[in-house]
């Protein structure tokens, strides 16, 4: 096969240029061209210890996916019988002990740099979704671990799930629905969104640092000389 | 910092015309994943994780005989936490409330628990063989409610009273108890055997996954919070968000625990629905940072933003042209 060119562009009101596929791939481009999908350079100010922890983040996910992946292949009984198994467990539940750990830490290392400025507040939104979700999706796995833990984690939140009627569709005493919740529903919506945080991180770069206060007052006088720049 | 300053700020951090540096992301997330799983591992390797196993109704039946039969007589007349929770259990509270708001009752009861029925009645039924006790509970089922109080009530109060007897049963003082302790001596015997763990599982179907029926029980008993007391584990020892052992637990839960500890929570019949309001509104807080003032402006108020910057703003300082003189050192000055 030979390199083909870019096709040009399609005539308007041409079928290419209804093509619902088309537009979305040509969205899809322009927000997040391959170069800033899988950028090679990153600002000169990204430089410190604070930024590993949203890669730590994601690869503390990543080991909690993967040691979740092997615990379910297994069965939920298997960690219990098996030493092969209940080390899996611990790596699965060291995992989210780091998971939380950094996400903590990136999260007040982005509420320190104010990450939400230059039209990033989605950025931060899906962060914190992010967060609030990773903590029933963690207790549905304490209470799925069909030990004294889950029997008493779960007869102790009931209450506060039951007082606000979320106790209907979300029965912590049911192990089966539990389960479903914790290996399926809960992890795809922290992946969803954890996905496109990342996008919106890609898409609008790290946020840059606050001015000084005399390129401030300089920018208010008109003597923009800055690198950062609207 | 005027609004036009914090406007034009705002607008100036959307691109970065400044300086870039090579960087590897792919590098960067491989090696991060190496790090974590090696961590983990290392962490596993010390630490393990904790695995207590679970308590029965027939373990606990058999430890503890007075608890189980008092619990059983309190499902038995309507007494227990159960038979009194409302939504989504029954209809025999209202569940709690904030001000005329219940939530607790929108959905109604999603699943149903007759605690006399399911906890008592129906296992007694389903034991064969035994007709003192089919008489018992004939006798029973046919007296006037204010007659089965009379019993229940006389029976619970005895069990205040009641000492260990052979093999595991109760012994209680003589009383005015109608049939009631053949029903307890039958359900006590019946869950030592285990019976009771399973048919508070079984309904309708083979596979059972199920596990509200024999938890509510245990609950309405000790053998649950004995253990967790054992283990630092009750709601006023920060409860659920700790494990077993020395373990961290969910400690991400504790500001949400935390409101248990203090006043007027730690005291309320209400507490769980007013905690959740206020982490309810917190998160909600929480995830509307950008655009709540104040909250939005303590980052630039507070400096730490110089320290996780500094060597950007440390290349931003004029650096001395090597054309200028240096001062002279300041040794041997005088004084």
């Amino acid at each position: 096969m030979s390199a083909t060119a870019d096709p040009p562009p399609a005539p308007a009101g041409s079928a290419a240029e209804r093509s619902w596929t088309v537009r979305l791939r040509r969205r899809a481009v322009a927000a997040l061209p391959p170069e800033k999908l899988l950028p090679d350079g990153q600002p000169t100010y990204v430089a410190s210890w604070i930024y590993v922890f949203g890669v730590l983040t994601l690869a503390s996910l990543a080991t909690l996916i993967l040691t979740g992946v092997i615990l379910s292949l297994k069965g939920p009984a298997w960690w219990h019988v098996s030493g092969i198994g209940h080390f899996f467990n611990s790596m699965h539940l060291w995992s989210v002990e780091l998971f939380f750990f950094f996400m903590v830490i990136h999260l007040w290392g982005k509420y320190w740099m104010a990450a939400w400025r230059g039209g990033r507040a989605r950025v931060w939104i899906t962060g914190a979704i992010t967060f609030l979700i990773a903590i029933p999706c963690a207790l549905t796995g304490y209470v799925s671990q069909q030990n004294f833990d889950a029997q008493w984690i779960s007869t102790q939140a009931k209450d506060a799930m039951n007082s606000v009627g979320v106790g209907a569709f979300f029965n912590l005493l049911n192990f089966g629905q539990m389960y479903s919740y914790h290996i399926l529903l809960l992890p795809a919506a922290v992946v969803v969104l954890v996905i496109a945080h990342v996008l919106l991180v890609r898409r609008h770069g790290v946020v840059p640092p606050f001015e000084l206060q005399d390129k401030l007052k300089a920018a208010r006088m008109g003597h923009t000389d800055g690198e950062v720049q609207s | 910092m005027s609004r036009a300053d914090r406007k034009r700020e705002n607008e100036a951090a959307r691109v970065w015309k400044g300086g870039y540096r090579p960087y590897d992301l792919v590098k960067e997330a491989s090696i991060a994943f190496g790090a974590v799983l090696l961590l983990a591992v290392v962490l596993t390797v010390l630490f393990s994780s904790p695995d207590d196993p679970p308590s029965t109704v027939k373990q606990w039946s058999r430890t503890d005989p007075v608890d189980f039969v008092t619990t059983a007589v309190s499902q038995l007349d309507g007494t227990s936490g159960t038979a009194t929770y409302g939504p989504p259990y029954n209809h025999n509270s209202d569940g709690q409330h904030i001000a005329f708001l219940r939530p607790q009752k929108w959905l109604g009861v999603s699943h149903p628990i007759d605690a006399p029925q399911d906890f008592v009645l129906a296992p007694l039924h389903s034991i064969t063989g035994q007709p003192a006790l089919t008489a018992a509970l004939a006798v029973y089922q046919a007296a006037p409610s204010k007659l089965q109080t009379a019993w229940t009530t006389n029976y619970t109060n005895a069990l205040a009273k009641a000492k260990p007897g052979p093999g595991d049963s109760v012994i209680i003082p003589a009383g005015r108890y109608g049939p009631v302790p053949i029903m307890m001596n039958a359900l006590l015997s019946f869950a030592q055997g285990g019976g009771l763990d399973g048919t508070l599982l079984t309904n309708r179907q083979f596979y059972q996954t199920d596990y509200t029926k024999p938890l509510m029980l245990m609950a309405d008993g000790s053998v649950l919070a004995n253990r967790a007391q054992a283990e630092h584990l009750l709601g006023e020892q920060w409860g659920m968000m700790n494990e077993t052992g020395s373990y961290p637990g969910q400690v991400w839960l504790w500001l949400y625990t935390f409101w248990y500890q203090i006043k007027p929570f730690s005291t309320s019949n209400n507490a769980d629905i007013l905690v959740m309001a206020i982490m309810g509104v917190l998160s909600l807080a929480f995830v509307l940072v950008p655009f709540l003032p104040v909250i939005n402006r303590i980052p630039r108020w507070i400096p730490i933003y110089k320290l996780i910057w500094r060597e950007h703003y440390a290349s931003l300082s004029p650096k001395p042209s090597p054309a200028q003189p240096m001062p002279p050192p300041a040794v041997n000055a005088p004084g």
